[in-house]
């Protein structure tokens, strides 16, 4: 595999390589689709760079394996979708609270339950809100094309051991099975990542170690528990992003992430070609946690129109809800449970509520 | 004068939280004087389960990890994988190993881990306080089966190490008790055996300890070991139960 050269390949893939590029040299996973292509490339690419790929009995098991590989020191990740996620929460949880590393990719399928294997953004509410049991966050990033797949699975690597973290990848079905041209980023030493100085290697010559998450005296847990909660207010400071994309001029702006923002960028080219005074751009959220809320507060300073599109039933709505405290008015549009619209589908509903709003703004 | 029994340097110089007739006590010391006399202190990583034995990391001094319940061996997996010249153990309950940890350890044991897992039987949960384990014994009550456990309604006791016997990959599986001093000799010679099997990279090694729980079974130290020899390992009986030379 040849790097820094641009080729053509499936997002799965994609993440797989730059994840072994960021020196990712453990996978544990367990088959589910739509995202089995990722642990078919670990287990063919693993053994070749000296790494360790394991198709483990369950997700349970896989992420604990993970957390095993992550306490001894290496750079770990697993993948699942949705249903699958739903049982690793057990150990992001755990890992959350020990502060260890990891990747985890979410390649998110409808739901709920079993639900389907067509691309949906359903997981937004777990994925950002801790998603397991107690008071913890993760970074979510979300990608909108197999190149930036590649480059958030990188930093995610990064990410996650900057800050002792697990960090979730969201994509979906779509992202995951579409080819693309793609530059796999080249791993240079980060020499700002703070040393792993809480590793199991054995107590040779220090202090026994213990990682934990167990802290029974309750004082002592509620200072776990600011600690983290600071750590988390750093992440938000630091690691905020977005795009935006023909805002300049917008009346409206488009919040959308992942596939539903490429979907916008269609419908929001295809409106502006077909009337030029059309006014619409894109807000696009690639940390869903931590969520941009900035830009959405200087964005209403010069639009109060705001369009969500999602292809959930509406999760990250309420963040925008958030975000904007009351101020400007929300146009909620949704397709849940793997229903992906076309950008022209997309662009009647948005150019219907742009129209309607501009009459409304004109009296 | 000579002194011929002290403190082995792998344990730590604490009071233990467990109770009085507790096997815990035993078996941690067990593990500290084989960590001194095989000269692992220093290479040793363990996982301790959730459940009484969790507080392990007070007393033995050495590295360790804390796993989610029944996750120990999957844990394990990815420390020894990663750290394969290291010696890696996890520290179990029968409710940790054989009812939420049933898959992982059947299948670290199938994959042939090169891990050692130190699997206490004393048939009840004993943190939670005396719940009835997938290890109690049929008619034996608890505080989820008042009335005594029944075949019709909990199935029989699970026989952990005639289970794993039947997969490929154990190498070394022993079954002992902590319940005499004999026992208790026997108990150690088969740890160790299983670090040996261990440091060879000779596959899975798993050690089965009766062992008692006074305060759950309701007895005295002295009742609860006479219960263990006379009921329990009739249940569960002790030896090696597969060995494969190494």
């Amino acid at each position: 595999m040849t790097t820094k050269t641009k080729q053509l390949m499936y997002g799965t893939h994609a993440a797989g390589e730059a994840a072994i590029q960021a020196g990712c040299t453990c996978y544990f996973g367990y088959p589910i689709t739509p995202q089995n292509e990722l642990p078919e490339y670990m287990s063919r690419r693993l053994p070749e760079v000296g790494g360790i790929f394991i198709q483990a009995e369950s997700e349970l098991a896989s992420i604990n394996m993970v957390l095993g590989a992550s306490v001894a020191g290496a750079r770990a990740m697993t993948s699942s979708s949705s249903p699958g996620i739903s049982l690793k929460q057990e150990g992001i949880s755990f890992m959350a609270g020990m502060e260890l590393p990891a990747v985890i990719v979410n390649i998110m399928r409808g739901g709920p339950g079993l639900g389907n294997i067509a691309p949906a953004q359903s997981d937004y509410f777990q994925a950002t809100r801790g998603g397991g049991h107690g008071d913890y966050r993760t970074p979510v990033l979300a990608p909108a094309s197999v190149q930036e797949l590649a480059d958030l699975t990188f930093l995610a690597f990064d990410l996650a051991d900057q800050y002792r973290n697990p960090v979730l990848i969201l994509g979906d079905g779509m992202l995951g099975q579409l080819m693309e041209p793609v530059v796999i980023p080249v791993r240079k030493k980060n020499e700002a990542l703070p040393e792993k100085d809480y590793i199991l290697t054995g107590a040779k010559d220090r202090p026994a170690r213990l990682v934990k998450s167990l802290i029974l005296d309750v004082k002592e847990m509620e200072d776990h528990n600011w600690k983290l909660h600071r750590k988390y207010q750093r992440i938000e400071q630091n690691e905020t992003r977005w795009e935006s994309y023909r805002m300049e001029d917008a009346e409206m702006a488009v919040i959308a992430y992942g596939t539903a923002a490429r979907i916008a960028r269609g419908a929001i080219n295809r409106l502006r070609k077909e009337d030029e005074n059309v006014r619409i751009g894109l807000i696009r959220p690639i940390t869903l946690w931590p969520f941009p809320a900035k830009a959405l507060r200087d964005a209403v300073k010069k639009t109060g129109d705001f369009f969500v599109f999602e292809l959930s039933a509406g999760q990250m709505v309420e963040d925008v809800r958030l975000a904007l405290e009351g101020r400007g008015k929300i146009h909620f549009y949704g397709r849940p449970g793997g229903v992906v619209p076309t950008p022209a589908e997309l662009a009647r509903s948005m150019a219907r509520h742009y129209y309607q709003s501009k009459r409304s703004r004109k009296k | 004068m000579k002194k011929v029994y002290s403190r082995p340097k792998s344990l730590r110089n604490v009071s233990m939280h467990y109770c009085p007739g507790c096997g815990h006590s035993i078996i941690h010391r067990l593990i500290a004087e084989l960590l001194d006399e095989m000269n692992l202190q220093d290479q040793a990583i363990c996982v301790p389960p959730a459940g009484c034995a969790v507080l392990a990391y007070n007393y033995i001094d050495i590295d360790m990890v804390e796993a989610p319940h029944g996750r120990a061996t999957a844990v394990a997996t990815g420390v020894k994988r990663v750290r394969p010249d290291n010696l890696v153990f996890s520290y179990q309950g029968d409710g940790d190993l054989a009812a939420i940890g049933t898959a992982e350890a059947l299948h670290a044991a199938n994959r042939g881990e090169h891990i050692t897992v130190i699997f206490v039987n004393n048939a009840v949960y004993g943190m939670t306080g005396g719940q009835m384990a997938p290890t109690s014994l049929i008619g034996q009550k608890t505080t989820t089966s008042p009335h005594g456990r029944t075949v019709a309604n909990e199935g029989p006791p699970i026989r952990v190490c005639e289970l794993m016997a039947q997969l490929g990959g154990p190498s070394y599986l022993e079954r002992v008790s902590v319940s005499s001093p004999a026992g208790v000799r026997k108990t150690k010679a088969a740890i160790k055996k299983a670090f040996e099997y261990q440091i060879k990279k000779s596959g899975f090694s798993l050690v089965e300890i009766l062992s008692p729980c006074p305060t759950n079974w309701k007895m005295d130290a002295m009742a609860s070991c006479a219960w263990i020899d006379e009921v329990m390992a009739k249940e569960f009986p002790l030896g090696v139960i597969k060995e494969v030379q190494c």
